[in-house]
């Protein structure tokens, strides 16, 4: 099976990757258990024991809003604070970029492999293949990322990459990766995959030469940056390797600690209904002559890749989002076509208005239009993003790159002429529900037969 | 001078009720003039535009929105048996015109007095005595245009509940969209098909005997999924319950 990859996007092709998950009767029956009673039901529980939820909601908003008009003094100040944390600064314009700049830091210490926390940055960039490229190994250190790599699968999902595996699958690709483990064990419980997938990765963690994490939220005033995760995979990635690079993107960055708090009081709750995650980690520059220890080298790259052109355009809005996937999580498409269907990194509603901007609209044209426009993606939004109305706006940009085309268009088009003229409009609908009654069976997309007759014209004739 | 007392109302059909399903029209007339309502059906009225508006088509969505403000605008109130509809009004024209001053204003005039049927058969009109009887279980769906866009949730039930006889079986997870989606429904059918399926099995799962919404879209696209399972679950417009027109054959078609 081939999936997408980061330079090779098959956005194009989602009602094949739709298909192909409407057709698996196992990813189905996992999608529906593990959104409805997991991820919706927590967030429930978590949003619960929060009376302040709306009060935090607006604040977290607030806070994007006013770091986002002021987004050039913020990221000065954070450089200033990381670069007098004893960290350096690397800007990176594009994907191309933060991989050269990272794998340069790599060669200048003759790494040969680096330990990987969860970056959806990393994968926006392509990372792994450039350091494979390169001659580095990359292990990726959080449980779901691990297993895909094994797997050499895309995540399908932002904060659960995994989350179209069961845990069946997994144990299947213990068993062929895992060849020192002795054979035939049984791998049926979960609590026996995480013990071993610790196991294997214990000695990678000591062996690396780098580690690089990506960044929740990285704070102005201190130059801190900070990642949450549930496993303490990061904090191993990035205090054992002499060298931590942290990488990411420009709009994570918050003002203050206290907007930090902020952020993180909502965060894991609209994840995964977490009062935290079980790992917090702050991460300030290199170790101190005082630290007992952590990295001699901290690098931070702070990726751009056009999220700058977004400021202040109709797609604004979208720089306030904190990846906490409970879009993705209460999305009726993704729910029944899982990640892969989008066809780049980014899936679910928030995928449909990112990657039209990283992969170009007439790549990503079906993402902005695969959309009910239900609107819970906003309803359970954080930050109260108003993903309908940006998907929208990529419905209308692609609709003038011709998107959609040939028989959708023209049907289109012809609708509206007659909408247009109400006259002539009323004229030809009667016989075409004439038409439809007959039809039977015939009738497309399991269309009941109308009653008969327009309203319109019942209406003229006097009925009431 | 005193304000007559009688509310003119502009009567939004619904291209979809037009083609599909007459009888929701007649039955949101008679109930708004039940309610003491003047009702009129002004005839340049096609459809209020989400197909074009929704496909990104803003210019013809545009053109549309103008000729249902120019149709409606000199009403006191306007009224749609539908959320979807009554919250393109009331939601996106003043969005969609808003780089056109003029038609702004008058979009947002339009908007501000535009509501969905029983959200204003509840908040603006006064039903008191008993509507209708309807001797069976139903269970309702919550469209999302009128759940979230318009928050409007107890409205329905609160007329529900005035019917005599009839026994609402609440549907679980009715947060969740039906897959309608309008032309997503014809773009995505697959997909589409795949959320009405869990949807319809929710409905049957009540073991109600009608499926009742406001909006003809969701029931439509429900009915045929109904009818694909064989399941015998009938299909009304709340406004055919609320005004005992729903006797016939439902949404579902006949099935003989």
């Amino acid at each position: 099976m081939s999936f997408f990859s980061q330079d090779n996007p098959q956005c194009h092709d989602f009602l094949n990757g739709a298909k192909k998950a409407l057709d698996d009767d196992r990813l189905q029956a996992q999608l529906a258990r593990s959104l409805k009673d997991g991820f919706q039901k927590k967030r429930l529980k978590g949003m619960s024991r929060l009376p302040e939820y709306e009060d935090l909601r607006d604040r977290a908003k607030a806070i994007k809003a006013h770091t986002l008009e002021n987004l050039d003094t913020y990221l000065e100040q954070f450089e200033a604070q990381v670069i007098a944390a004893g960290g350096q600064v690397h800007w990176a314009r594009d994907d191309a970029e933060a991989c050269k700049i990272i794998i340069d830091i790599c060669q200048s210490v003759n790494a040969k492999t680096v330990t990987k926390g969860k970056s959806m940055i990393a994968e926006e960039i392509g990372l792994n293949a450039q350091l494979v490229a390169n001659g580095i190994e990359p292990v990726e250190t959080d449980l779901g990322e691990y297993i895909i790599q094994l797997r050499k699968e895309p995540p399908s999902h932002i904060i659960a990459p995994a989350f179209h595996i069961s845990k069946e699958q997994v144990a299947d690709t213990f068993h062929e990766h895992h060849l020192k483990q002795v054979q035939g064990r049984d791998l049926t419980e979960p609590t026996t995959l995480v013990h071993e997938a610790r196991e294997e990765l214990r000695q990678k963690f000591l062996n690396a030469d780098v580690g690089i994490t990506g960044a929740n939220v990285l704070v102005a005033e201190t130059g801190t940056g900070l990642i949450v995760t549930n496993e303490g995979n990061g904090d191993l990635t990035q205090s054992l390797p002499p060298v931590h690079i942290a990488v990411s993107s420009i709009e994570k960055v918050v003002p203050t600690l206290d907007d930090a708090d902020t952020i993180l009081r909502l965060l894991a709750r609209t994840a995964t209904g977490q009062e935290m995650s079980v790992y917090t980690t702050f991460f300030t520059g290199a170790k101190r002559d005082t630290d007992l220890d952590g990295p001699s080298q901290f690098h931070m790259v702070l990726l751009d890749n056009r999220r700058s052109e977004l400021l202040g355009g109709p797609l604004h809005d979208v720089l306030s989002c904190m990846r906490c996937g409970a879009c993705i999580n209460h999305c009726p498409i993704y729910a029944k076509v899982s990640g892969h269907a989008y066809g780049w990194v980014y899936p679910g509603p928030i995928g449909s208005i990112l990657t039209p901007h990283f992969v170009g609209v007439d790549e990503a044209h079906l993402l902005p239009n695969a959309c009910t426009m239900c609107g819970r993606c906003e309803e359970v939004c954080p930050v109260r993003i108003p993903l309908p109305k940006l998907l929208r706006t990529w419905r209308g940009r692609a609709f003038e790159a011709g998107h959609p085309g040939g028989v959708q268009r023209l049907g289109l088009k012809f609708w509206a002429w007659f909408a247009k003229r109400p006259a002539l409009y009323h004229t030809v609908v009667r016989p075409a529900v004439g038409v439809l009654r007959c039809m039977g069976k015939a009738r497309p997309f399991d269309l009941p037969a109308p009653q008969g007759g327009t309203f319109m014209d019942r209406y003229k004739k006097g009925e009431r | 001078m005193t304000q007559t007392l009688k509310p003119k109302i502009g009567l939004f059909i619904t291209c979809m009720v037009d083609l599909m399903r007459p009888s929701v029209g007649f039955a949101a007339l008679r109930l708004l003039e039940r309610a003491g309502a003047e009702v009129v059906v002004p005839d340049t009225q096609t459809c209020c535009g989400q197909p074009a508006y929704n496909s990104g088509d803003f210019a013809d969505a545009r053109h549309i929105a103008k000729d249902v403000i120019a149709a409606f605008e000199d009403f006191d109130h306007v009224v749609a048996p539908s959320g979807s509809c009554a919250g393109m009004i009331s939601k996106h024209y003043p969005d969609l015109l808003k780089d056109e001053p003029d038609w702004a204003r008058r979009a947002e005039h339009l908007a501000a007095r535009t509501y969905e049927l029983t959200q204003y058969l509840v908040d603006h009109l006064d039903l008191k005595e008993s509507l209708a009887t309807f001797d069976h279980s139903v269970t309702y769906h919550d469209s999302c245009s009128s759940r979230r866009e318009l928050k409007i949730v107890d409205q329905p039930r609160t007329l529900l509940a005035a019917v005599d006889g009839l026994e609402l079986i609440e549907l679980a997870d009715t947060e969740t969209c039906c897959g309608f989606g309008g032309l997503f429904s014809v773009k995505f059918p697959d997909v589409s098909n795949a959320i009405t399926k869990t949807k319809a099995e929710l409905v049957e799962d009540t073991g109600a005997e009608v499926l009742v919404g406001a909006d003809l879209g969701c029931l439509v696209k429900q009915a045929g999924q109904l009818n694909r399972s064989s399941a015998k679950v009938r299909v009304f417009h709340i406004a055919e319950i609320l005004t005992g027109l729903a006797e016939g054959p439902g949404i579902e078609g006949d099935k003989s």
